[in-house]
């Protein structure tokens, strides 16, 4: 054991973590919002738009994030169009293409998750809005949309703490991240131990406060 | 299309090796978890508070932490390790051990991290009763666990492994950091040769979807086959 590498390599990894939830946090925002969207798209009664939904969760949950990122960051780029285009001012950042390929697989997971919580909801839940006279878009904003976040909190704990260990594959595409700085001190000192004991000490104390961040919510936002 | 040709003058015949490839090490880190899931599911189940404390160590770390950085520990760590263990016998020469076997390895560690809970679930939710009515039937310990115990555990366990499953065959694609030629690997090879990674990387995710589709489609007739009498 190496215990002065351990601590000379502990500030370094700290602030690689920081790279690490950045990339998550502003991946899980963006993935929000396109899981709601196609939730919604895969309600909806059409069978094209019902499909197309149904066709991009099965895409990107039945392939691996890895490939995700690679076609992201250096099929895209091959496109000379795309170069041509304002596009490129973010393709060309392997930062952004790793938040896209990122945003785009848990977007997919979340559609699912949040789907099973719309079709949980009890019918007679809408029929009371209705009986109250509110409109639906009211009862879809007010009454719906809040008791399916409730319903989903416990998977999406989950898929938060998957997307976390996801964000890893970054340093494949140059971003030093926490892993991408492990793998940079392993490959110079040849201590892999040392550097797996104190980088996998921060990502499970980083799951941990995940984990307890979620009971909390499910606690507060019980029905009971 | 010419550039799925067959032979030498296209990348076909090397990406349905790279596929083979990815089936076996899939196969074989599954397998490996089950071994794993064999000794640590009834270390969880015990009601020794230290085995407790060591399986549950096993599957909190293992989940928590990235399959990158695991690999990354085998990888760079498996060969110091194995020429430590050889040092002790007096063997001091390099010694390089298989992409294969360390990436089936760190892998199948991993996904016997997650069959490990699946069969934790399983043996919670089987009643007692069918504990005790096995026991008064006068079974022997072998009779009761494999034609009483483990129909049930698998009837519960088979739509959860098959997630356990799908998931290992997606990690199977960080092994190619390692230089394992599998589906990942091959893309990567041959994007850089014929310069075309957009249609490369495209074509490795058709593969992958097609080797779920598939695995899903074999494990709904399994799962058909646990559940008669349901």
């Amino acid at each position: 054991m190496d215990l002065e590498l351990m601590i000379n390599s502990f500030p370094k990894l700290l602030s690689a973590a920081v790279i690490t939830l950045k990339l998550l946090s502003v991946s899980l925002i963006i993935g929000l919002f396109i899981g709601l969207f196609f939730a919604i798209l895969r309600l909806n009664k059409n069978i094209f738009i019902n499909r197309f939904a149904y066709g991009y969760s099965y895409v990107f949950r039945g392939t691996p994030l890895l490939v995700q990122i690679f076609i992201i960051y250096f099929g895209l780029g091959q496109i000379e169009y795309l170069r041509s285009t304002i596009l490129w001012v973010i393709l060309k950042e392997p930062y952004w293409c790793a938040i896209i390929a990122f945003a785009l697989n848990t977007g997919a997971y979340t559609s699912e998750i949040l789907r099973s919580a719309f079709q949980t909801i009890k019918p007679g839940i809408v029929e009371a809005g209705k009986s109250l006279g509110i409109s639906n878009k009211v009862i879809f904003y007010k009454i719906q949309i809040p008791i399916a976040i409730r319903q989903s909190l416990p998977a999406y704990g989950n898929e938060i703490i998957l997307m976390m260990k996801g964000t890893s594959l970054a340093s494949t595409v140059t971003i030093m991240d926490l892993t991408g700085v492990a793998k940079y001190i392993i490959s110079t000192t040849f201590k892999p131990i040392e550097v797996f004991i104190v980088a996998g000490g921060i990502y499970l104390f980083m799951t941990f406060i995940i984990h307890n961040v979620i009971k909390f919510l499910e606690k507060k936002y019980s029905f009971n | 299309m010419e550039l799925l040709a067959f032979g030498d003058t296209g990348w076909g015949d090397e990406l349905f090796y790279a596929t083979l490839m990815t089936i076996a090490v899939s196969i074989t880190a599954m397998f490996i978890g089950f071994l794993f899931a064999l000794v640590f599911t009834p270390l969880k189940l015990s009601k020794n508070k230290f085995l407790n404390f060591i399986a549950n160590s096993y599957t909190t770390i293992i989940r928590g932490i990235p399959e990158l950085l695991v690999i990354y520990l085998f990888f760079f760590g498996g060969t110091g390790a194995v020429m430590f263990i050889a040092s002790i016998f007096g063997y001091n020469e390099y010694i390089e051990i298989n992409a294969f076997i360390t990436g089936a390895l760190a892998i199948g560690i991993i996904s016997g991290a997650y069959s490990t809970e699946v069969f934790r679930g399983a043996i919670q939710s089987i009643d007692k009763g069918q504990f005790e009515a096995a026991n008064v039937l006068g079974l022997n310990k072998f009779g009761k666990f494999f034609k009483i115990i483990l129909p049930q555990i698998l009837r519960l366990a088979i739509p959860n492994l098959s997630n356990v499953w799908q998931i290992t065959l997606k990690d199977t694609s960080l092994i190619s950091v390692t230089g394992l030629v599998e589906i990942m690997r091959q893309s990567y090879i041959a994007a850089g040769s014929t310069r075309d990674p957009l249609f490369f990387y495209s074509f490795a995710a058709v593969l992958y979807l097609l080797l779920t589709f598939v695995s899903m489609k074999l494990i709904n007739r399994l799962e058909v086959k646990y559940s008669r009498g349901y």
